[in-house]
């Protein structure tokens, strides 16, 4: 069981996304994070999304989506080099002593706060998957409110690219 | 420039599409429609008696032709009938296009009267969907959704129409598109040729080939291709239950077809083949039976269209994505190339074993001596009958299997079955499909008395446009296939599968004014045949045959067991 990143270039069309996330649930695929949102061209939409299997299962994932009619290009990030973010707002109880202590520790997962109250602090913070895990470890889960995370993005490193 | 409506444009759409037929049933959401069908007479409309017979019916006429067949129907209930046919065309690759209506724009998502979320309910058994936005985008619509339909690895497409679409007194420039181009969707024109040469070279070098043909020869219209080429290997072929034809079924080097009920030879071949050509097959449950025993000794070749069902549920040593009949052609150009043969002394003996195998079954079954007929005689009678030139559709069940493997179809696209899906009640409206388009040809429906009835009222279509398909119910009084699964393991527990009122099917054939005949002996098949075939042949016939029940298919793979494991009769197996 690996991860996978799958990136895909889908027409931005109604009902598009909805064939695509059809797809993982009538095959038994697990979806772990989606993210989608438009791209610089407007016909087009970008879409991560994450999920464990086997070789066997990917392959098969990977063949499906692609004929979807709607699925224009397609790529597992997880092949090859590439950068993946994840960004989290995140709400921990901060009161007395530990106020300056949270502070400390976004700054050293270079989290900023961007909002503050007299007992909260809202984090913003992104990186990859486990750093997001390791900066909720740090804060103790006593501590935290509340959680928001934007699911994985990703792009491939050097001079590849997907697009038309 | 020509103004249209929108229901206008989608009439003189089809026309252009090259639609002949339309197999529907209107309602409120089709209304403006139905009137633009009225005024003109290019495109004519058949009127079903039940949604989901016009999908079969559809779906039987493109399983004759090739060409997509065309459904319409109304928004909800109209809609939701037509279901099980398009499912059952898309796991079979038929080419279909079904044209739902919808409520106005304004009322979707408001729970509408008649209102239903046909693409979301549609959308895991459909190739692709629609839905129309702007009444001027409808010609452009239907040019895709045929060239979607009928190209790549074929299937349904699903095109939803708000009734605010086709308002008779809008009118927009009617533009037909001449080619139809899609960015995202670019079907496979041929096969990787280092492949391909791969694959050439394997077949060259076997010493116990064979040749596992599926529905994918028949639906590319590939078939003389296969036969070449199998001819010139002199290679013996089997087939899946949807490839039936491909291959002459009469040929010398057939072995019948391979599976769940595929005939010995044909499971034992594969079993031992040290190379397999699969064309246009994907290695279906009911063919491999368990996987992981699955022809330990075979090197395969895989070509499919779809690379999706390559490396599905048997990993391919060669696979070749592609259309069967480019790669087809490629394989013999090298061949030619090459000039050479495979190996005369191992071929010679690999078909010396498989004479040795071919008795060891033979397709016997016992006739009883007085007393009820067997199904399988039937349908040898029905061969003779039609000098196996029939078109031949048929239902689920036992008589499915019999028909399979006891009508010896030479042509392909003669045998028209709901392989995949195993749909009881396609069988019939198949068969009217098939016999509007082909007025001259034996159109025969062979049925149970189970699957007859859940599409019987479809008699009263044949009455209004005269449609005279012969109907050939291989009456057991039981759900056949059911009852011998509970026979096998459920200790002849036979939980309803028991038809206890079965109505008079030929009384019920004259209520709706067809002609019906009982056939209780072995004597009386041959003149009731004639009579249905010679003596009535402008009407429809319902032949209701007594068969025995107590009949079971064989051979039959053993569940969790090798190709080769097999029981070959009630008492014997492998
Ligand atoms: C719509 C549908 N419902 C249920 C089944 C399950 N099924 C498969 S074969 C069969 C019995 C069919 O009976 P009949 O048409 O009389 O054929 P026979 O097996 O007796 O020849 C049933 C119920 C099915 N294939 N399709
Ligand atoms: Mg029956």
């Amino acid at each position: 069981m690996m991860r996978h990143i799958i990136s895909i270039l889908l027409e931005n069309e109604p009902g598009a996304l909805s064939r695509v996330v059809g797809l993982f649930a009538q095959r038994g695929y697990n979806i772990e994070t989606l993210t989608v949102a438009p791209t610089e061209d407007p016909t087009l939409s970008r879409l991560t999304m994450t999920t464990h299997c086997d070789d066997r299962k990917i392959e098969q994932i990977t063949k499906q989506l692609n004929k979807l009619i709607e699925v224009v290009k397609l790529v597992d990030l997880s092949e090859g080099q590439h950068i993946e973010r994840e960004l989290m707002l995140i709400k921990v109880k901060a009161v007395g002593a530990q106020r300056a202590e949270i502070k400390r520790t976004a700054d050293i997962f270079r989290g900023q706060i961007v909002d503050v109250s007299p007992c909260v602090y809202t984090i913003q913070l992104t990186g990859a998957t486990d750093k997001l895990e390791a900066f909720i470890d740090a804060i103790g889960s006593a501590a935290v409110l509340e959680t928001v995370r934007t699911g994985v993005s990703g792009i491939s490193r050097g001079e590849k690219v997907l697009s038309l | 420039m020509e103004l249209l409506s929108g229901g206008e444009m989608l009439v003189r759409a089809l026309h252009e599409a090259g639609v002949e037929y339309i197999y529907g049933y209107p309602g409120g959401s089709l209304l403006h429609i139905y009137d633009a069908v009225y005024k003109q007479s290019a495109v004519k409309h058949v009127l079903v008696r039940h949604e989901q017979a016009a999908a079969h019916m559809a779906d039987g006429y493109a399983r004759a032709t090739g060409k997509a067949g065309v459904v319409m129907v109304t928004s909800g209930p109209g809609a939701t009938n037509t279901i099980t046919g398009i499912a059952t065309a898309f796991t079979d690759s038929i080419p279909m296009v079904v044209i739902s209506g919808q409520v106005m724009s304004h009322l979707v998502g408001d729970d509408a009267f008649q209102e239903t979320d046909m693409l979301g309910v549609s959308r895991p058994v459909v190739k692709h969907s629609f839905s129309v936005r702007r009444p001027e985008e409808i010609p452009e619509l239907i040019a895709k959704a045929f060239y979607i339909a009928n190209t790549g690895r074929p299937g349904p497409v699903l095109i939803d129409i708000p009734k605010d679409m086709t308002m008779p007194n809008e009118r927009y420039e009617y533009v037909y598109p001449k080619k139809v181009k899609l960015r995202s969707y670019t079907p496979p024109q041929r096969g990787h040729s280092g492949q391909i040469k791969k694959a050439v070279e394997l077949l060259l070098a076997a010493k116990r080939p064979v040749v596992y043909s599926g529905g994918g020869v028949i639906i590319d219209g590939s078939s003389d291709k296969l036969r070449a080429l199998v001819d010139r290997l002199d290679f013996p072929c089997t087939s899946t239950l949807m490839g039936l034809g491909g291959y002459p079924g009469t040929g010398e080097r057939f072995l019948g077809m391979l599976g769940m009920h595929g005939t010995y030879e044909a499971n034992v071949v594969m079993h031992h083949a040290d190379v397999i050509l699969a064309v246009g097959a994907r290695f279906d449950d009911r063919v491999t039976n368990a996987t992981n025993k699955f022809c330990p000794d075979a090197k395969i070749i895989h070509i499919d269209i779809d690379p999706s069902s390559i490396s599905k549920t048997i990993t391919a040593d060669v696979p070749i994505v592609g259309p069967v009949g480019t790669v087809l052609d490629e394989m013999t150009a090298l061949l030619d190339e090459a000039g050479e043969t495979p190996d005369a002394d191992a071929l010679a003996s690999w078909w010396k074993q498989i004479n040795d195998w071919r008795p060891r079954h033979g397709m016997r079954y016992e006739k009883n001596d007085n007393g009820l007929m067997k199904p399988q005689e039937v349908i040898e009678a029905l061969w003779t009958a039609t000098k196996g030139d029939a078109y031949v559709t048929s239902d689920v069940g036992q008589h499915q299997m019999f028909a399979a493997q006891y009508y010896k179809f030479d042509k392909p696209n003669r045998w028209i079955n709901s392989g995949g899906l195993g749909t009881m009640g396609f069988g019939f409206p198949a068969a009217m499909g098939v016999k509007m388009n082909f007025p001259d040809h034996e159109v025969v429906c062979v049925t149970g008395e189970g699957s007859i009835q859940m599409n019987i009222q479809e008699m009263s279509t044949c009455l209004q446009y005269g449609i005279p398909v012969k109907i050939i119910c291989l009456n057991n009084g039981s759900l056949g296939m059911v009852r011998q699964w509970q026979d096998m393991n459920y200790e002849g527990r036979h939980s309803n599968s028991y038809m206890k009122s079965l109505p008079d099917f030929v009384k019920l054939a004259a209520a709706y004014g067809h002609v019906g005949i009982q056939v209780k002996s072995r004597d009386e098949l041959p003149q009731a045949l004639d009579d249905a075939l010679n003596k009535y042949k402008d009407r429809l016939v319902f032949l209701d045959v007594a068969v025995d029940p107590e009949e079971h298919v064989y051979p039959m793979q053993v569940p969790l067991g090798s190709m080769r494991d097999m029981w070959l009769s009630k008492t014997e197996r492998t």
